[in-house]
């Protein structure tokens, strides 16, 4: 059975190249660059452009980069430098819409005292800009929001938020672990003072991540230890991984091009032949969006259901159901989004990427409407072609959150 | 991925028994859309032998809420009503080769659908839905997690989660979940057992003490980096140090008297006051 794989969002293949590129560093190339020998000194220029190579991508300085192991710790590094760089200041600014590596913070620094605000979107997951600028206080120690989102791929006016906060003098770090790759970026000529990446979304391997610090921004660091990273995260460089992540950079730089053009169009033949099953909605604002993301609510079925079926085929997606979500209620994200909660459990997202051909494209839109045609006649809310009156909606709670 | 058993997917890919029997003599519906998972269940009954003719299931949830739904019908066909009632949730994972544990909840569906329609067709209040209604985020009462419990023999608030659903939503109802299911423990240990001493003797008491620190309370504390040591016991007063991550927690006071307090008053004594030693 083949692959056809769409879960680009979750992780992505690692490309030949970036493993090709990596693998001397994996053998023979073993040297610690502080190592004051030879073996040390041959993985120092291979260092130095891969760094250059990430900054090509990022448009900034190489010096402006700081490799970390993942995501999460880019995420948690910002967060907490801008805390520590400035103990006066007691607030933190945020949106109900981020990545766990944020938003599960917010429950930790409330206890310790912190004031958060989360600002809401609306139902297509745009942010409330009045909202975000009437809460950027002289307290606000920093402002971090997502640059698009990992669920429906909208994308936040990240350039217009840097601006309003560094007016207001307030510290601004924007998750771009999706966005990286797939928007074009110039952060030298943007405001934005910090931003994350994370390797394993741009077909390097998992493990790697960035984060960049504007130069002269004030910086407390995460992990203490040696002088790597000119003092700013302590730990033995991962060379082959950094080695991995610029190959990837340069690929993405190379293929920016084409995932606003080839990948979207896929994307979009796939959302629009899904939409043709009844019953079916979008989430998320179509035209502020990832090329690559569509996420599509399927009613009155439930999501994981959707996925296992799918597999069954090859075909790699996602769901923000609470059943694939880990915990037991649907995705954050979506409930801020209030999507309605017929449709909540039945998402799935689809994310592509340049590996993606439209014959898969077509084979997926031929084997999903019998997938979602088979789990409705399962379904107690569905009957014949529509939904079905059911005394089992809502649950018989009088104060049940979730049918709020 | 969940590592579901060839049985789970095979029930979940071809399921069994799906739809509405031809005679509904008997109806349970548990579970809601909003909820994540739902079974509307329906019987036809053969009513001189009391005996279940036909079941068939409509489900709205994922594999394994499928496949508990199908060996539930397949379980219970045939069989006559009291036999039918006697299935647990554990016969039903069991039916299936197993369930993970964080889907069990799905398996306690299925058994509730059946108690619900056995309740329709005998016209009698369902049980386990009776009671207080404690997760308000899943809609479960106490009666619920108190059968759900002891079925599975269950001894942490994150089983009855995995289980009931119970705390899976917003989390608001854990310190309750904690307390019934001390009560429902302590229930099951000391079951109207004719041992039970008349009196309790300072022996037993400070035996009572150190059981439910080492057994509940410490248990309870580690599991957030924390521990407790019981140091002494005067008549009423028991002294402890808090120790590892409570030493140093400014609500370490508030465990004392919320938590330790409580859970002593609820398995030893309702009298006792308890004080924080420091050396």
């Amino acid at each position: 059975m083949k692959t056809i794989y769409f879960d680009n969002n979750a992780t992505t293949q690692v490309d030949p190249e970036v493993f090709a590129a990596m693998e001397p560093f994996l053998r023979d190339m073993y040297g610690n660059p502080s190592s004051m020998h030879h073996k040390g000194g041959e993985v120092a220029a291979p260092l130095r452009q891969a760094r250059q190579k990430l900054a090509d991508l990022l448009g900034c300085a190489p010096e402006e980069i700081i490799y970390t192991s993942c995501g999460t710790e880019s995420d948690n590094t910002a967060l907490w430098s801008a805390l520590r760089a400035q103990p006066e200041r007691k607030h933190l600014l945020t949106s109900r819409v981020e990545h766990s590596a944020i938003y599960n913070n917010v429950s930790l620094l409330r206890r310790l005292g912190y004031r958060v605000t989360e600002i809401g979107v609306d139902k297509y997951g745009r942010l409330d800009m009045e909202e975000l600028r009437k809460s950027l206080t002289p307290d606000t120690a920093l402002a971090s929001f997502h640059w698009a989102n990992n669920e429906t791929g909208v994308i936040f006016p990240v350039e217009e938020i840097a601006g309003m906060c560094s007016e207001r003098g307030v510290v601004f770090h924007t998750d771009a672990v999706q966005a990286v790759g797939k928007i074009p970026m110039s952060l030298s000529q943007s405001r934005v003072d910090m931003l994350s990446l994370a390797g394993h979304k741009l077909h390097a391997p998992k493990g790697i991540g960035a984060l960049y610090v504007r130069q002269g921004l004030k910086f407390s660091p995460f992990m203490v230890g040696g002088h790597q990273e000119r003092g700013r995260r302590g730990g033995t460089e991962n060379v082959p991984y950094i080695v991995g992540l610029g190959k990837a950079a340069e690929l993405a730089l190379r293929r920016l091009p084409e995932e606003n053009s080839r990948v979207r169009d896929l994307r979009d033949r796939l959302e629009e032949g899904l939409l043709k099953i009844p019953y079916s909605i979008v989430n998320g604002d179509r035209e502020h969006r990832l090329p690559n993301t569509t996420n599509i609510s399927f009613e009155y079925i439930e999501g994981e259901s959707i996925l296992f079926h799918l597999s069954s085929f090859g075909v790699c997606a996602s769901s923000g159901s609470a059943c694939t979500s880990g915990s037991l209620e649907p995705s954050h994200v979506l409930r801020a989004m209030g999507v309605p909660f017929t449709a909540a459990h039945g998402s799935i997202r689809l994310s592509l990427c340049v590996y993606n051909t439209q014959e898969e494209v077509d084979f997926t839109l031929e084997k999903f409407p019998p997938i979602v045609a088979k789990l409705r006649a399962l379904s107690p809310f569905w009957k014949d072609d529509g939904p079905a009156e059911s005394a089992l909606l809502t649950c018989d709670s009088d104060n049940c959150n979730l049918c709020g | 991925m969940w590592e579901y058993t060839d049985r789970v997917m095979d029930h979940f890919e071809n399921p069994r028994n799906v739809g509405v029997v031809s005679r509904i003599d008997a109806e349970g519906q548990v579970g809601s859309l909003s909820c994540g998972d739902a079974l509307r269940l329906t019987l036809q009954v053969d009513k001189d032998k009391d005996t279940i003719e036909d079941a068939k299931f409509q489900t709205f949830g994922c594999a394994s809420a499928i496949a508990s739904s199908s060996a539930l019908t397949e379980m219970i066909k045939g069989k006559t009503i009291d036999e039918a009632l006697s299935i647990t949730n554990q016969d039903i994972a069991e039916y299936l080769g197993g369930l993970p544990r964080e889907k069990m909840h799905c398996s306690v569906m299925g058994q509730e659908a059946l108690e619900a329609a056995v309740s329709n067709y005998r016209g009698v209040p369902i049980k386990s839905a009776q009671g207080e209604l404690i997760c308000k985020c899943f809609g479960v009462t106490d009666a619920e997690i108190e059968k759900v419990v002891k079925t599975n023999r269950l001894t942490t608030v994150e089983e009855i989660t995995q289980f009931t659903k119970a705390g899976g939503g917003c989390g608001q109802c854990k310190p309750k979940l904690e307390e019934l299911l001390a009560l429902i423990l302590h229930q099951a240990k000391t079951p109207e057992s004719p041992a039970k001493p008349p009196r309790m003797t300072a022996l037993r008491r400070i035996k009572l003490i150190e059981e439910a620190i080492t057994q509940e309370i410490a248990p309870a504390l580690m599991r957030d980096g924390g521990d407790i040591e019981l140091i002494d016991v005067d008549g009423n007063e028991v002294f402890v140090t808090l120790k590892g991550a409570c030493a140093s927690c400014p609500a370490s006071n508030l465990t004392l008297t919320d938590f330790v307090t409580e859970k002593l008053r609820a398995l030893v004594d309702p009298n006792i006051v308890v004080k924080e030693y420091r050396a």
